[in-house]
């Protein structure tokens, strides 16, 4: 009676597990369940993430720009105001469209659809459900990076080919982002408690050398700006928006890297810890 | 009427290949089928408090059994262990062969759950809920289009496949909750309170849609506070209460042994009720006194309300009725179910 049973199947399909009870190799599910209510989706709350950083490029890079003139590149070379600061928009969009996605729609989800908590009462495991909404969340920030790079193309701020890897960059430090976030919502009890990641957020996008170096900083915050995150995201976008790589790039990437695996075993651990208590 | 206590028993038996034999056919004998659920001493501390305090019992497939306790009691979280989502502090656990704690998504692969809190997935429609739902089992398409049409068929939701999940009457919810956890073709169904905050209609239509699942064959294990449905959908129950069992049998034994057949419901107003218990003693068999009435536990209750009349004591409203759950969970723990 069980074999060829669907209880029997998901059984079966529940057995064969690498990280036991954690992981059910069904990420696929909750991305397919993702994809299926962006029927409902809010469109225009969508499409406000898009334009966010198109209009703070527009006015800054442009209105602004026009009086700063021409700025010294990470190569060293002249480039306008504009192509300056436009990788560095990119990444903060990449980090606030990760940060969005993983904090209050989590938070949403976890405390009042209650949605995980359906999802971990079939054969999903904590690591299913966290690696497929934050597949979702790069999924939006990879379509955010990829219009945004089109604006930079027809506004001219293009220069080299290497600034399409802007886009996969762009999907490494949301990744970066949303693990960590999702991990850190978890602990998150109320409405006041979120308002706090919107006031780390604000700062680390003024001050991360998004608007000029980081050399009109004296040393000791230099060292504290370089150890966030989304100072190592603006240097990696602007390096490659001009194709000017170094040993830093290296260390950027390995930042992000290590970021996203710290935040996935942190999300995992604690939904883990939330829901199969 | 069948009565058994199996307690702990874990051993395997012959398996009995009617999944549900109606009650008279059961008597007496213990039953031939397989044991579904083992628990043994099974304890979950929460801190110093234990919410589940040492309770053990055993369910054969096929069976149909309730937690039945107040709020509070620890049913719920019995539940959640049973499933696999809490941790047991101690004791042991046997679902089907295998040990929630250590192979729980094996085990939920088995189970049905209807939460005491409906968490649908409001972002999708009603047939959408199935689809996905079962994909999280990792099922296939080609299986669970057909399944979710003949679901949405047993939940009498039909005409409501396209709807918004938020249009839904709570009813209706509750229907699309359990056709939900039917999508792996669950043999045991745990249903937390599946009937509370619905109105009459809603329940009746409930209990018999799971009633029909009780005829195929599956193992229903649900928890509730309420006696009519106890006695409605059980077969068999423990009366659970701070934690521990306080009593374990099918409804009609309970209240065979833990009361008389009838009961006379007395009030003579709330001031009056206290004073009068001393004129009413020697009536029946025992005499239950609360704030709003006094209930008079006898074999015969109209012999019993004669003899109340014959002391020349005039209540403002007097009712005869049988003994029910309410009766016995009052004998055994001093309280009322619902406060």
């Amino acid at each position: 009676m069980d074999h060829g049973s669907p209880a029997g199947t998901a059984a079966a399909a529940a057995r064969d597990r690498t990280f036991g009870p954690l992981y059910s190799r069904n990420a696929r599910a909750v991305i397919a369940r993702g994809l299926m209510a962006t029927r409902s989706t809010n469109w225009l709350v969508m499409l406000s993430g898009f334009f966010e950083p198109v209009l703070f490029l527009v006015s800054m890079g442009v209105g602004l720009g026009a009086i700063v003139g021409a700025v010294e590149g990470p190569d060293g070379t002249a480039i306008s105001y504009a192509a300056y600061i436009a990788p560095a928009l990119l990444a903060v969009s990449a980090m606030n469209g990760a940060v969005y996605d993983s904090t209050w729609n989590v938070f949403f989800k976890m405390n009042f659809a209650k949605l995980y908590q359906g999802m971990l009462y079939t054969s999903l495991g904590p690591l299913d459900v966290a690696l497929g909404e934050i597949f979702l969340a790069l999924l939006r920030g990879m379509l955010y990076a990829t219009g945004f790079t089109a604006v930079m193309g027809m506004m001219g701020l293009i220069t080299s080919p290497w600034a399409l890897l802007m886009v996969p960059a762009s999907v490494l430090i949301a990744f970066g982002f949303a693990s960590l976030g999702m991990g850190i919502t978890s602990f998150l009890k109320t409405f006041q408690q979120m308002d706090w990641i919107n006031f780390i957020l604000l700062p680390m996008f003024l001050f991360s050398a998004t608007f000029y170096p980081l050399s009109v900083y004296p040393e000791p915050i230099q060292w504290f700006i370089q150890a966030m995150p989304l100072w190592h995201g603006v240097e990696l976008l602007r390096q490659i928006s001009v194709g000017a790589f170094s040993a830093a790039t290296a260390v950027h990437i390995g930042y992000y890297l290590a970021m996203t695996a710290a935040g996935m075993l942190l999300t995992t651990l604690r939904l883990r810890a939330l829901f199969l208590k | 009427m069948p009565f058994h206590i199996t307690g702990t028993s874990t051993s395997v038996r012959r398996v009995h290949n009617e999944a549900f034999l109606p009650s008279g056919t059961r008597s007496g004998s213990p039953p031939s089928r397989p044991t579904v659920i083992a628990a043994g001493n099974l304890t979950k501390k929460y801190g110093d408090l234990a919410a589940v305090n040492g309770i053990s019992f055993s369910v054969p497939a096929g069976e149909s059994f309730g937690l039945l306790g107040p709020n509070g009691a620890g049913k719920s979280t019995a539940m959640k262990m049973i499933g696999g989502v809490t941790r047991r502090t101690s004791g042991t656990l046997d679902i089907m062969g295998l040990d929630p704690d250590t192979h729980g998504p094996e085990v939920r692969a088995h189970l049905g759950v209807v939460p005491q809190q409906d968490n649908l997935d409001e972002e999708l429609r009603v047939r959408d809920n199935l689809l996905v739902y079962g994909r999280y089992f990792g099922l296939p398409m080609s299986y669970l289009k057909p399944k979710a049409d003949e679901l949405l068929e047993f939940a009498q939701l039909t005409d409501k496949a396209r709807s918004k999940v938020d249009s839904l009457s709570g009813g209706m919810k509750r229907r699309l909750t359990i056709a939900r956890s039917l999508i792996n073709e669950p043999r045991i169904l745990l249903l937390d309170e599946p009937t509370t905050g619905l109105d009459p209609q809603a329940r009746h239509i409930l209990w018999d849609r799971l009633f029909r699942l009780k005829e195929q064959g599956v193992t229903l294990i649900l928890t509730t506070h309420y006696m009519d449905e106890a006695e409605q959908l059980c077969d068999r129950l423990i009366v659970v209460d701070k934690g521990r069992i306080m009593a374990e049998g099918s409804p009609a034994r309970l209240i065979r042994e833990h009361s008389t057949r009838e009961v006379v419901e007395l009030r003579f107003g709330s001031e009056r009720n206290t004073t009068i218990a001393a004129e009413l003693d020697g009536i029946g068999e025992r005499l239950e006194v609360l704030p709003d009435r006094v209930l008079i536990y006898a074999d015969d209750g109209e012999s019993a309300l004669e003899q109340v009349a014959y002391r020349g004591l005039r209540p403002l409203t007097s009712l005869v009725r049988r003994s029910s759950l309410e009766d016995v969970f009052l004998r055994l723990t001093g309280r009322s179910l619902v406060d």
